[in-house]
Parts: structure tokens; sequence; C-alpha cells
């Protein structure tokens, strides 16, 4: 059970992020989460997003370079020790972990989500339902 | 005024134009008796050794260009036995177009003596020490100039190129009265000078720069920071190094020694010799090479020639400092470095051929940049890949340049392009006086 993020190349300059997310409000296209990673030349920006392959589309259209990749989305409570409680069972089962972000959507009651970006999404899906933890999946992304 | 050679330096032009005659002759009928390479050229062309009375003669002769070099590498243009040649010298750092030369002990005197006169037209004596930080092995700057001191009799210090605390220990402890090296060096070792507060302590009257190009505003900038003249000095290793020809006091041109070297300037386009004063691509015929003549060699450098009387006496005529190339070679740190060499690193680790080359000098160090456009296949999520694959071009880069060049990757379709063709290479040094 995984969701798709989208991963956009963003050169390191005045309104590159800008350039995008006005692209997806003219869309109409709702951003969830988003993380941005750089180095000195340049960013990568990772969305989630109501529409991923509209985003996608009118994104490649404005001459962007777009990546779709599958992500784990794990929930977590909105609660003191919430994050911690998942990091364990990454920790104790070996996962690695490329990278992570976090988000929150109000009216969910104080749930909290982390997406996860490892090397192997089945066996870390299998990892995480084991202990129990709650995944969600694209179609509950776009009902946020 | 002080010559090497006095005779030959001053001779007539009449004396000149003999020597060149006679010599060309010469010259012709050894690399076809010699040379299998040569023959077939000539050959090809339609040309025998008797079709070549004197310099007259010199346009029926087919071109030779740098891909006749790499055809024939490696001893495809040795024109003597191997038993008979004493040394190689080959071009800077590159792996793609590496050139070599070689040399009997004929051809090193011979070279050693231009480098004397390159010397001595600069007020060198056997009482100056001579400072030689051109880099010795390959490259024919150290060899060159350290044969030439000798011949003179100078005092030479043997430094080769780099650590400069101890070139200045060396320079200040010794006395030294020239200095060899690259302009831009110069231009370092002068900053160096001034934040070490050695300026009192240096001794130098001139300096012979050359192996890149340079322009008159570097030169009043080296004259003024280091007290000193300073000359230019050009050659090319495929033609014996530098000394090929010489500024003199006069610091008007660079007198080519013409009873060694035959030039001409053509119009790159279409070959045709063009007549004095004209500017193009210069090109050379060696006529006392041994090991390794040239003849009608493409240098790609483009200049003018003047055989105006020169105050110095030299009757020798004389090429201005180079006005850009016909290629699109650029020197960077001192090395020979080619747009499509990089092209080929770039195809070779599967990127497009969407990348601009940018040079810039910082103070007195030059940088190479290659900026290459994000491609879908090139692009991940994760930062770990993309920086993996710049490090990887990096690598191949500075392998196949012998230099480090920065990779930056840049947005899609943000390197500029004109009547849509990329513009591939932006020197921002402008070492050419336009």
């Amino acid at each position: 059970m995984t969701i798709k993020q989208l991963s956009i190349f963003a050169e390191n300059r005045n309104g590159a992020l800008y350039t995008v997310t006005d692209i997806l409000a003219k869309e109409n296209i709702d951003i969830r989460a988003f993380s941005v990673a750089d180095t000195q030349d340049f960013g990568v920006l990772r969305l989630i997003v109501s529409d991923t392959d509209k985003a996608k589309q009118v994104l490649a259209a404005a001459d962007m370079i777009v990546s779709i990749t599958d992500v784990i989305a794990v929930e977590i409570p909105d609660t003191p020790g919430g994050l911690s409680s998942i990091l364990k069972v990454i920790y104790d089962n070996n996962v690695a972990v490329e990278y992570m972000y976090a988000f929150v959507i109000p009216h969910t009651n104080s749930k909290a989500y982390v997406v996860l970006r490892v090397p192997d999404n089945d066996a870390a899906v299998a990892v995480l339902q084991n202990a129990g933890i709650t995944l969600i999946d694209d179609r509950t992304v776009r009902q946020f | 005024m002080a010559y090497f050679q006095k005779e030959i330096e001053t001779a007539s032009r009449e004396q000149i134009r003999a020597w060149q005659d006679e010599r060309l002759v010469k010259t012709v009928n050894h690399v076809w008796n010699n040379c299998e390479y040569y023959r077939n050229k000539m050959k090809d062309r339609g040309v025998e050794p008797g079709d070549i009375r004197s310099r007259d003669d010199l346009y029926k002769l087919p071109f030779l260009t740098k891909d006749d070099l790499r055809d024939a590498y490696p001893y495809g243009l040795m024109s003597m036995p191997l038993s008979e040649c004493v040394r190689i010298q080959s071009t800077s750092g590159t792996t793609g177009k590496r050139v070599i030369a070689f040399y009997t002990q004929h051809d090193i005197d011979l070279w050693d003596d231009c480098c004397a006169r390159a010397i001595m037209a600069v007020g060198g004596t056997k009482e100056d020490v001579v400072q030689v930080c051109y880099g010795y092995g390959l490259f024919t700057g150290g060899p060159g100039l350290n044969g030439g001191s000798h011949k003179v009799g100078s005092l030479t210090l043997p430094m080769s190129s780099g650590n400069t605390e101890r070139q200045l220990q060396f320079m200040t402890d010794l006395g030294a009265t020239i200095i060899c090296c690259t302009p831009s060096y110069a231009q370092y070792l002068a900053e160096s000078i001034h934040e070490a507060g050695l300026r009192d302590k240096i001794k130098l009257k001139a300096g012979i720069f050359g192996a890149e190009a340079w322009t008159e505003e570097m030169r009043r900038d080296i004259e003024e920071r280091l007290g000193i003249k300073a000359y230019d000095i050009y050659g090319l290793t495929e033609l014996s190094g530098p000394g090929v020809s010489f500024e003199c006091e006069a610091q008007a041109g660079m007198h080519i020694n013409e009873d060694h070297f035959i030039a001409e300037i053509i119009d790159p386009d279409t070959g045709e010799v063009l007549p004095e004063g004209s500017k193009g691509e210069l090109v050379f015929t060696s006529i006392t090479k041994e090991a390794f003549p040239l003849l009608r060699y493409r240098t790609k450098d483009i200049c003018v020639l003047n055989s105006a009387p020169c105050s110095c006496g030299r009757t020798h005529i004389r090429m201005a400092k180079p006005m850009g190339r016909s290629d699109d070679m650029l020197i960077v740190k001192g090395v020979n470095v080619f747009p499509s060499q990089i092209e080929q690193v770039l195809l070779s680790k599967g990127l497009t051929s969407n990348y601009q080359i940018v040079v810039d000098r910082k103070g007195v160090t030059d940088s190479l940049e290659v900026r290459v456009e994000m491609t879908p296949e090139l692009f991940s999520d994760t930062m770990g890949a993309m920086t993996q694959k710049e490090t990887e071009i990096t690598e191949a880069l500075k392998a196949m340049l012998g230099i480090l060049a920065k990779v930056s990757i840049v947005g899609p379709k943000s390197i500029v392009r004109s009547e849509g063709k990329a513009v591939r290479v932006i020197d921002k040094r402008n070492l050419y006086n336009t």
C-alpha cells in the first residue's frame, strides 16, 4: 500500500518554487504535503497532491522535469511520542529511509501522516503492517 | 643591442630568403625519402619533391593538421630512424588530443638556440639568473627555456611549476633577474610577492611569458606589480616548443625564427594564402628539423604578420599576438581543452548534448564550469542519486581533461540558444585584444 509522490526539479533561483505552486493553483490542484531538498545548485520539490497525474501533466507541459515515485504514507497519532513509535519499528527492523517528511490534516481527528521513501516498498510495508501501523493509499489522500 | 646569433638574427631579407629556399627543398626531400605518411600525403596531392624548388612553391604542398598528428600517432610522422631520436615532448594534459613530437640531438640544439635568442632579446646575459617556472617533463616550456638559458650561459634555476613558496625563496635568495612562466602564473607570483612583502627583495628585471593568450592589460599589470618588462614568447610543441617566435625589447610583435620556420597566413576557410598584413590563420613549415619536420602545419591561431624593420635591428618577420582561434580550443590553466572532449564525456554518461562551458578567471586563477541541463533520465527524487551522478561526471571530465571542472546541473532549456543552437562556450576572460 503506497501513495504517489510528485518530484519536481527546481533550479536554485528566485521564484523557482512559486512557478510550480502557481501552475498547480491555477489548475485547482491541492497540495497535501511538501518537502524541499537542495544542494548548492538545485533543489527537488516533493509533493503529495490531490491529483497526481493531472499535476504531472500540467507541470511537464510547462517544461518542468517531473517524476512520480511510490512512497509509503503512515498514519500516526498527533500526540507526543507518535512519530517515535513509528521510527522504533523502522529502526528495529533495519528499514533504510532515504528521506521522510510529515503532514497533518486538521479535520482528521488528531491524526498526522509521515511520508517515507525507502529503497524497498514491499518489505517496508510488510514490516509496518505487521506492527499494526495504519498505512493510507491514494484514495484516502484524495478524500482528505 | 645584444644578440645570441647576430649574423642570423640581423641577416638581410635576401639572405633569409635564400636560407628558406634551400632548406625547404632539403626538408621536402627529407620527408619524401624518410616518412611514408608525408610521401602518401604528397602523392595524394599530386606533388613530388621536384615540384618544390623554392618557397614560392610552398603553396603546392598539402596542409598538415592536428588530425594528421593523431592519425600518425605515435611513430607515423617520425622522419629519422629511432636510433637517431633522443627525446619526445608532448602537449599538455589531454588524453583525446595528445600530440607527441620527436627530437634528434641536433633538433634540441636548434630549439635551445631559438630560446637563447629569446632570452638575449630581453636583455639576458651570462650574468643573469634565470628562474624557469614552466613545467618540466613532457611540457616543452621548462626544457625549452632551460636549454636556452644554458646556451646564453645564465645561471639556470630549473624550478618547474608550482610550489610558490619555494619559488619565492629561490627568487629572493639567489637574486633571480629573469623569470620564465605563464602570464597567469606571473600574476599569481606578483600577488604572492606583495602579500609576503617581498617586493623590495626581488631583483627581477624581465619576464618571458608564454603558453597562454594574454592581453596588453595583463602585460601592464605584471610590469607594474613586479617592476619588470614583460615579454611574450610563442611556440607549439608540434614545432619544437617555445621560441618559434619571441618579443624583443621593442615589445612590438614576436620575431619568427625564419631561418628555422617559414610562416604563412591563410584564409582558414579556403586555405588560400593571404598577402602580408592580412589577418588569417598562421601556418608554419619547419625547415631545419630532422626527427619531426612539419610542412604547412595549421596552428589554428589567428594572426597578422609584419615585415617592417624593427628598432631592435632584427630582420626576421614579426607576428602579432594571436587574436583568436580558428577552432574552438580553449586554454584553461595552461591546458588545451576542446569542447568536443567535454561533449564526449557527457554523452558517454548518458547525458544529452545540452551543455555549456563557462571559463572565467577569478583573480589569477582560471575556472572551468560545465553546465548540464537536467533531463528526465538524470533526474531522481533522491539527492544521493543525483550528486553521485555529478561526481561521476566530474571524475570522468578530470580523467579526460587533466584539470578539474565544476559540474553544475541547471534547469531544462535554461541554456540559451541562439537560432536554435546552444552557445557552447562562454569565455569571460577576454584574453584577446581585439
